[in-house]
């Protein structure tokens, strides 16, 4: 497998080699002389860096072969071997003790079992006081060591993957383990490996020295990244030579920053040749669309940049146990008590003899201890007999269920995703009932709600709309065609990567290699159909930037089809009769949709392998000249439909549009009657050189030749943004296919088949000042320089050129198709779609050269270059014809709505903060219900500091205001029936929209408090334009002002932080790679998990554990307190009456094990009535289970119960000749029996594995008792249990005893349990009372338990049924009034103060919306379609929602009459996401 | 657990083809399940059942315990003449006896067991009940001194106590013997030594060392510095009921739960007269403190630790720690002895339950006919 060099590059390498050694033996001597002293250096600078740190010199290794190894300074870096685990063998032992140690209750159960020691405390067998804190101890370490030997293996695999690194003794690359890679070593990358070590970048099979990187790995971008090779090197276009490597290298030391690195290269002339992150190859990416590369190693292991941003899963601590710390300390407090108690009640108990009577024995040496020192030494018995108060096996217990909750919500196929065969991942172990106790929800937008899969929806071409119904169709489809899949993806069990919990993404690829070749066969052997899913299953390397059919199979509009067919054959005949302006458009419009991206191209043969030249077919026959011939000739069979077996749909389409008769046909009278457009000159032009040049090769051979370039069908776009491909693809649907992108050309297949090969003169890429993307290039056939722009259609409308030099009638045509779009773009808006315009310009050669001067000036320039780079795009950028404008939908992912609803029932605020555009943002709230159409809706953007406080004041009156309104209304509602309140119009709820430039004022000024107040009252708050660090802060904000449990939900590396900052972080894991995975503790794969997460598994694993908790303590304290008892009636002299052992047993055996299970399987409600009533989890967010006064009611409880416990055996044999251990056994059997009643008792769930726990429990305490007490004779000296519970067995007066006593014990507890039934049933109950019903009879309760608290709470729920006609009443993106004045302060607001300033515009746009909307409405009806759209008949209601607001009081009124602002939200796309 | 955390790993290897969880009942918290609810049925039902037997118990408990005859008498202070004929040191050989007389109304029917009762007498305080070696009185040979026996494990030469512990020391020691005067006369009632203890502790956890006879076995060990005769002397008609096998003695290793306790002393032979039980009539206990031999010598080594630890040597002394000696007869029943405790936490709890479930009968039946008019509306 070694890489030998490429043959045809021989030649070059030895001229290369002589050159290095002639220059070598001139240096001669004194090179190694500097050499030495350059290592003399580099060692001082190896001291130094102990000092200031902040340098890293190496060297290559090629130098120094195995013996010289010594003296190589490179040495002193850490190898590519990484380690994670925590412990060696050796080490294991007192490293995880002294860890273990780090828990407090760890320190005091120790500190109790020394206290055994201590000869004052009389303990009875201090050695059995170790047994529980070592049994305890020993399963965490058990645990721990588990944990490490996973993470030993893990790293194993990772150290053995293997790469190629240079040899110095073979002359070659060699292939060794990632962990034999050094600092200083050549690796050579082919495309598809992953990267072992951090590299500086030195070969690059490009030509332009770039290597495309995928970085998903590390931060979960899917897009490539281009790493450039270092400067001086880029020359090179042979492979490159490391052993001429000289140079030295010097960078900063290790840190994490993955976007930030520097150094610079000395060259042996001392020259220095500088580098940054450009130059950086990153451990954990992949090379991708790069053939070889070559890099030296510049960190490695530990100190890639990769490995120190892995900090590990964080320990958190959950809510529960927080609260459970407290009551510890409660119970510490308690114990204290107790001890006191005992001390100062044995002091007087003591002082009061006179003489000391024969029971009170003297210590060893016969002395008695005066009172005070033995109430003392008292304190310190009583805190070793009542230690177990603090529960010692709670933690273990806690660590153990969670660890059952975790394996149970990890194997819920619920929560499985087939297509990414991915379950729930579980990465925090710690925290699983905090899902059950979330009040704030802040999700990203882009892959967390929506798929982040684009798909194309619609578009408007010259003023017309396409709705593409087929298309909308399909999608619904393609859901039922995925489910059919599956089954077929399951069959197919190929092989994975394990995907472990924790590193997993960044090196799973590593044991697939072998793989690779019958992958790739596979995948083109299934075609795209399938690709996603069997890219995920297969090769990892394939699922970032394929897209799934969804996005690729677009299905033409059957109209639009015809158009562009018909513009098609129009632009071939040149006819002056039918020759239309429109028909050009149609053809610009697509070819800037394939062309004016930064798409790259490769097959799906080939994945990855981009296509930089057209297919070989093509450039064979077909020449430009040819080209002109086929255009002539088939003009001549112009009537043909039929052009190549590639364009079948089109029939299909044909087909589809003669049932679709309605066409706006006014648009194309007016079209066809202004024939004089201006590109007709160019087709003028096109016709002639045509005609001159008639070709001879008949109809068939032009066919052939077009349906052969159209051979490599299967093409695989990689964009920047889903968006790009999601047009490209709409192109192609059309016909436009593109083929092959270079930086110099592109090349576009035609519908007729033929290849355009446009060349590219400028890409002026996308930025978000511009909002907007150009490409210049030159037609090949009218030879015109054409600039094509794509960009945010507020940008772009602005740019337009409207006057058309005096032609009125195409000035007026233009601008009606520049409202009709405005209109449709507008609509697309509301609709969700991320809307995008694309014109186009043509300009004349003279300018062209003008203006490409101007900007080759800019793009040399270097004192402020980022501007004038930008000042030129916005000068080429002017003066467009308004092609078209597309609408793409950014997929609500499934679920979503039902998810959010579902949620916000639940009483969970959602917050979206998104690094994405307001508009955008707002129209996904209103699309997946996070805001209703009925809501008022605020926006607050400002950058001043007072304007925002006095919005925010202004804001929150009115809300207040509102508030105030509402009340007395809502408990009207309280007591009407609920049929009566639906006709009611219910009160607004209020929504609020920030961007990310007001959250940093209100950061920054203190406005904090106002904010939250202000968020508080809000149904759900949307941040827009926010960074990664503000995100951050809000969820920090909210989590510490508000005391509130926050999650977090996000899947790209922008969320990490916000994951990060939350209590509960959940991470999606698919399309954006892993980042946000890595920061997670909970990893789903959709967001329509989460409710299942939240509603079912968060519910019952908060219910089961802080039951458990609960319990704990009172099993606890009730045991103890049995001592304490005893105390009173042995002179507080510390004795027990229970066995030792048997009282460590109870704890540790006996008691443990169904409380264990409880807290993992109970079930307080079955998982379907939590799904379909969210309120119930309420419980959970209102800590109701585990809170203070349960903590105490729990504590009383378990004091009467021990009192019971303690008092009925104690009256019972009073003044009987029971001896101690006689009483202490019915005690101990009592007690066990109570604990596990009152278990019992809270048990909802009872399976066959709790009743058997249960009943195990019992009959180990009886065996082991009736055993203990049989074998041991001297076993636990001071007491004696010898055959004691043999003795009792027989005894009736036992029996009845062990009966009457639990049942005095929990009489009130099942007394108020079977109240709280009858009387103030609760939620929970009903819902419980609802699980027993049959099938049928459990929707009508559920219904009307709903209704009911709809009715009580005076919050509706928007029913199913007006969910829709609110889908479209435009007016209710409402703003209120006070806010034009404010707005009008703000400074740098564009958009509002654009809004303020043309009030009345902003009404007739409304007004126009409205007109707009009917209109649309009609078209709609008009289609016939059932699927038209969620707005078909409801469009009546529109008006009168329009005189509603009249009943809600004049405030309200004046709302709808300003209301203005969704005009002002002009959808633009952006092609890159903060 | 096990299972659990082994299923819960990641499936490693490429044998694992899909990682879709199993569909199993178990997995996806499917077991089929009991949920028990409360309703107002099982409620109810479940009160009134609790009472109805309960209540049942109660009184049978009840009458049992009161068909218990039990005849308790202090004697604390009667015998105080001993206590202060004792209390002077040179005295400490005078032998001493005491009467108390009382009498039976009715016949005592029925096995009659005997007691002595302690008051204020904290056997189960922790030092105290630490205080024996278990493993001597298995009759080993073991190393006491390393028990937790001391201060009473060895005397100062390390002659060591047999048995040793403050358990042990300080056995109860009065002899109590019963008469019925019957006709003038009085009749010795005749009691049983043999028999009270445990079946177990007799003949398993009490063992005398391996010797051919007890004196030999004892050798080398010293009395309890407060007993006035060896261990092996304890009983010297009965060589069964010598040494550590001494019934007295084994029961009074028993160490009692409360600091008011009482431990069976004899029982009355069921023969002549006394087939029956007791007859009604005239009794009289007398109690007699036997005269400390001092054939080891030790008396003096005693009497400095009598100093040191205000001891006892002769009588059970029971006035310096405020307490009272009893003595007690009384027969025994199924359900214990005569107290009635437990019958009648089965009246109060069976009421109880049956109260309760009235009540909640009542809220139901209020809450039902105000739902009703609720929904009726």
């Amino acid at each position: 497998m070694s890489r030998k060099i490429v043959p045809g590059c021989v030649s070059t390498m030895i001229w290369k080699k002589r050159f290095f050694k002639e220059t070598c033996c001139q240096c001669g001597a004194s090179d190694t002389e500097i050499q030495n002293e350059e290592l003399e250096n580099r060692g001082k600078v190896r001291k130094k860096k102990k000092k200031n740190e902040n340098k890293r010199v190496i060297i290559s290794n090629l130098p120094f072969g195995s013996k010289k190894w010594k003296e190589n300074p490179n040495r002193y870096y850490d190898s590519n071997e990484i380690k994670t685990t925590k412990y060696t063998i050796l080490t294991f032992l007192p490293k995880n003790i002294c860890e273990q140690f780090h828990r407090f209750a760890n320190i005091y159960f120790v500190f109790i079992a020394m206290l055994n020691f201590v000869p004052v405390v009389n303990a009875f067998q201090p050695e059995v006081s170790v047994i529980p804190i070592c049994v305890i101890m020993a399963i965490t370490a058990i645990k721990d060591a588990w944990e490490d030997f996973r993470r030993y293996k893990l790293d194993k695999e990772i150290n053995h993957m293997g790469c190629y690194i240079y040899s110095r003794e073979e002359h070659a690359y060699v292939e060794k383990c990632w962990k034999d890679v050094r600092v200083g070593d050549f690796v050579q990358l082919r495309c598809n490996e992953i990267i072992p070590a951090d590299m500086l970048l030195l070969y690059s099979s490009d030509q332009n020295g770039i290597c495309h990187l995928e970085t998903a790995n590390l931060d979960g971008e899917t897009n490539l990244k281009q790493r450039q090779v270092v400067m001086g090197f880029s020359s090179q276009d042979t492979m490159y030579e490391p052993e001429f490597f000289q140079n030295t290298i010097i960078c900063e030391m290790p840190n994490n920053d993955l976007n930030k690195f520097k150094g610079y290269m000395e060259q042996p002339n001392h020259e220095q040749v500088g580098f940054n992150i450009e130059n950086l190859l990153l451990r954990g990416c992949t090379i991708r669309n790069t053939e070889a590369a070559v890099g030296i190693v510049i960190y490695a292991g530990h100190e890639t940049k990769a490995m120190l941003n892995n900090s590990g899963p964080r320990y958190k601590r959950s809510r529960i146990e927080q609260r459970m710390n407290m009551d510890i300390f409660i119970c510490v407090g308690l114990l204290f008590v107790m001890c006191l108690v005992g001390a100062v009640g044995h002091g007087i108990w003591t002082g009061n003899f006179w003489q000391h009577p024969p029971y009170d024995v003297p210590d060893r040496n016969g002395n008695f201890v005066s009172p005070v020192l033995a109430g003392f030494y008292m304190f310190l018995t009583m805190i070793i007999l009542l230690q177990i108060l603090i529960p010692i096996s709670l933690y273990v217990s806690i660590e153990l269920v969670k660890l059952g909750q975790v394996f149970l919500i990890h194997n819920d196929i619920d929560l499985y995703d087939e297509e990414a065969d991915l379950s729930i991942q579980c990465r925090a172990l710690t925290i699983t009932e905090d899902l059950g106790q979330i009040q704030y929800i802040f999700s990203d937008k882009t892959g967390t709600l929506t798929e982040n899969k684009m798909v194309f929806r619609r578009c408007t071409v010259d003023g017309i709309e396409f709705s593409h119904q087929e298309n909308e169709r399909r999608l619904k489809t393609q859901k039922e065609l995925d489910l059919d899949n599956e089954d077929f993806a399951k069959l197919q069990h190929f092989t994975l990567p394990p995907t472990n919990l924790e590193r997993s993404a960044t090196y799973k690829h590593s044991t697939m290699r072998p793989l690779r070749r019958c992958q790739s066969d596979r995948v083109h052997f299934q075609g795209h159909k399938r690709n996603r899913s069997v890219g995920r299953r297969d090769s990892n390397q394939s699922q970032v930037a394929f897209s799934s059919p969804i996005e690729k199979d677009v299905s033409p509009d059957s109209r639009l089809l015809r158009r562009v067919q018909e513009a098609a054959l129009q632009t071939e005949s040149f006819s002056p009769l039918i020759h239309t302006k429109t028909s050009t458009s149609f053809t610009d419009f697509f070819l800037a949709l394939a062309i004016c991206n930064t798409v790259l191209v490769s097959t799906a043969t080939e994945p990855r392998q981009r296509v930089t030249i057209p297919p070989p077919i093509k450039p064979s026959g077909i020449t430009l000249e040819r080209i002109n011939q086929i255009f002539q000739r088939l003009k001549l069979a112009s009537l043909s439909q039929s052009f190549s077996s590639s364009q079948s749909s089109s029939h299909l389409g044909a087909s589809y549009s003669a049932k679709n008769t309605e066409e706006p046909l006014a648009v194309l009278e007016s079209c066809d009657n202004e024939t004089n457009c201006s590109a007709s000159s160019r087709g003028q032009e096109l016709q002639d050189k045509g005609s001159t040049d008639i070709g001879t090769a008949s109809l068939d051979e032009v066919f052939r030749s077009a349906t052969n370039s159209s051979l490599p069908t299967d093409f695989c776009y990689e964009a920047e943004s889903p968006d790009e491909a999601a047009l490209v693809y709409a192109a192609r649907a059309y016909g436009f296919i593109l083929v092959s992108r270079t930086p110099e050309q592109v090349t576009v297949q035609l519908p007729q088949g033929t290849l355009l090969t446009f060349d590219i003169l400028y890409t002026l890429g996308f930025d978000s000042v511009r909002k907007r993307m150009s490409v210049v290039v030159r037609h090949p056939l009218t030879k015109e320089i054409v600039v094509y722009t794509k960009g945010a259609d507020s940008v772009i409308m602005d740019l337009l050129d409207n006057s058309a030099e005096g032609n009125i009638s195409i000035e007026k045509r233009l601008k009606r198709i520049k409202e009709r779009t405005q209109k449709h773009l507008d609509y697309y808006a509301r609709d969700g779609l991320r809307t995008l315009c694309i014109a186009k310009k043509v300009l004349n050669e003279d300018d062209f050269q003008k203006w490409a001067n101007f900007r080759r000036e800019a793009e040399a320039a270097i004192d402020n270059r980022e501007e004038l780079l930008i000042e030129t795009a916005q000068h080429l950028e002017t003066k467009f014809t308004l092609l078209g404008a597309t609408g793409i939908e950014d997929r609500l992912q499934d679920g979503v709505r039902d998810t959010i609803v579902s949620l916000r029932e639940a009483g969970i605020k959602i917050w979206v903060l998104t690094g994405d555009k307001q508009e955008t943002a707002v129209n996904i709230a209103y699309s997946c219900k996070l805001l209703n159409q009925r809501d008022t809706v605020f926006t607050i953007n400002t950058e001043n500091k007072e304007t925002c406080e006095s919005l925010l004041n202004l804001t929150l009156e009115e809300v207040k205001k509102n508030y105030e309104y509402n009340k007395p209304q809502r408990k009207f509602f309280g007591i009407i029936p609920t049929s009566f309140s639906v006709s009611e119009a219910p009160s607004p709820e209020f929504g609020l929209v920030i961007d990310g430039q007001t959250l940093n004022i209100i950061f920054q000024g203190g406005l904090e408090e106002k904010f939250l107040e202000l968020t508080q009252h809000c149904r759900s708050v949307l941040c827009c334009r926010s960074t990664p660090l503000q995100k951050s802060m809000v969820v920090k904000l909210i989590r510490r002002q508000l005391k509130v449990m926050t999650l977090s939900i996000g899947d790209g590396a922008n969320d990490v932080s916000m994951i990060q900052a939350a209590d509960v972080g959940i991470g999606i894991s698919g399309q954006e790679g892993m980042q946000a995975v890595m920061a997670s503790d909970f990893a789903i794969t959709r967001f329509k998990h989460l409710k299942k997460l939240l509603l079912v598994h968060g519910h019952w694993c908060y219910a089961r554990l802080a039951k458990m908790v609960i319990y704990f303590f009172y099993k606890n304290v009730c045991y103890v307190s049995l001592l304490f008892w005893y105390q009173f009636f042995c002179g507080f002299s510390g004795s027990t009456m229970v066995d030792y052992w048997q009282m460590i047993f109870f704890n540790l055996f006996f008691t443990s094990v169904p409380p264990l299970l409880f807290g993992v399987l109970d079930q307080d409600v079955s998982a379907e009535t939590l799904l379909r009533l969210p309120e119930l989890y309420k419980n959970g967010q209102n800590s109701e289970i585990y809170n203070l006064s349960a903590f105490i009611i729990t504590m009383l409880d378990a004091f009467y119960q021990s009192l019971v416990c303690f008092f009925v055996p104690y009256f019972m044999y009073k003044d009987s000749d029971i001896d101690v251990s006689s009483f202490g056994n019915p005690i101990n059997t009592i007690s066990l029996l109570t604990i596990l009643l009152h278990l019992a008792l809270d048990m909802k769930t009872w399976t066959v594995l709790q009743l058997l726990t249960m009943i195990c429990s019992v009959a180990l305490y009886v065996i082991f008792s009736v055993i203990y007490s049989a074998v041991c004779l001297v076993c636990n000296p001071p007491t004696n249990p010898y055959w004691i519970m043999e003795r009792q067995l027989k005894d009736p007066v036992f029996y009845l005893l062990c009966l009457i006593t639990p049942v005095i014990a929990l009489l009130p507890r099942f007394f108020i349990f079977s109240l709280r039934g009858t009387i103030g049933a609760s939620l929970i109950l009903k819902a419980q009372q609802v699980d027993k019903l049959p099938k049928g009879q459990q929707d009508l309760e559920i219904q009307k338990l709903r209704s009911r608290k709809e009715a009580t709470s005076g919050a509706p729920v928007a029913s199913p049924a007006s969910n829709y006609d609110l889908d479209q009443s435009i007016n209710h993106l409402c703003v209120s009034p006070f806010l034009y004045p404010a707005t009008a302060l703000s400074h740098g607001d564009t958009e509002n103060q654009g809004v303020s300033a043309s009030d009345p515009l902003g009404r007739k746009t409304h007004e126009e919306g409205y007109y707009f909307f009917n209109k649309w409405a009609e078209e709609e009806s008009a289609a016939t379609d059932s699927s038209a759209g969620p707005f078909f008949g409801h469009h009546p209601l529109v008006p009168s929602r329009e005189t509603a607001p009249g009943q809600d009081g004049g405030k309200l009124t004046k709302d709808y009459r300003k209301n203005f602002n969704y005009g002002s939200h002009r959808r633009s796309l952006s092609s890159v996401t903060l | 657990m096990e299972n659990k955390k082994a299923s819960f790993l990641p499936r490693e290897g490429e044998a694992q083809p899909s990682r879709c969880p199993d569909n199993s009942a178990f997995k996806q918290q499917r077991l089929p399940a009991w949920k028990p609810q409360l309703t107002i049925a099982s409620v109810l039902s479940s009160f009134f059942l609790t009472g109805a037997f309960c209540l049942t118990v109660g009184v049978c408990l009840v009458l049992s315990a009161n068909s218990v005859r039990e005849i308790q008498i202090d004697y604390s202070d009667k015998c105080s003449d001993c206590s202060k004929l004792r209390e002077n040191t040179s005295n400490w050989n005078k032998e001493c006896h005491c009467s108390v007389n009382f009498t039976l109304k009715e016949d005592i029917l029925g096995d009659v067991f005997m007691y002595y009762g302690l008051q204020n007498f904290y056997q189960n305080h922790r030092r105290y009940v630490i205080s024996r070696s278990d493993a001597q009185l298995l009759g080993r040979n073991v190393n006491i001194q390393r028990s937790s026996c001391a201060p009473f494990s060895t005397y100062r030469n390390g002659t060591p106590m047999a048995p040793c512990g403050a358990i042990a020391n300080s056995v109860f020691n009065d002899t109590i013997d019963l008469f019925y005067n019957r006709n003038s006369s009085m009749i010795q009632v005749p009691l049983l030594k043999t028999g009270n203890s445990w079946w177990t502790d007799k003949n398993v956890k009490f063992r005398n060392p391996e010797s051919y006879n007890l004196s030999s076995a004892f050798a080398g060990t010293a009395r309890p510095p407060y007993w006035q005769k060896p261990v092996y002397l304890l009983d010297e008609e009965n060589e069964r009921n010598n040494g550590f096998v001494n019934d007295d003695f084994i029961i009074w290793m028993r160490v009692s739960a409360f600091a008011t306790f009482r431990n069976l002393y004899r029982r009355v032979q069921r023969v002549r007269h006394f087939a029956e039980g007791l007859p009604a009539g005239n009794y009289t206990f007398q109690i007699s403190y036997s005269i400390l031999s001092d054939s080891l010598g030790l008396l003096e080594r005693c009497r400095e630790m009598e100093r040191n630890l205000n001891t006892l040597l002769s009588d059970f002394p029971v006035t310096r720690f405020k307490g009272r000696k009893h003595v007690i007869l009384s027969t025994v029943v199924w359900s214990g002895g005569s107290n009635p405790f437990l019958g009648i936490a089965y009246l109060a709890s069976g009421t109880a339950a049956t109260l309760t479930g009235f009540v909640i009968t009542g809220i139901h039946l209020k809450l039902r006919k105000k739902k009703t008019y609720f929904q009726k509306q």
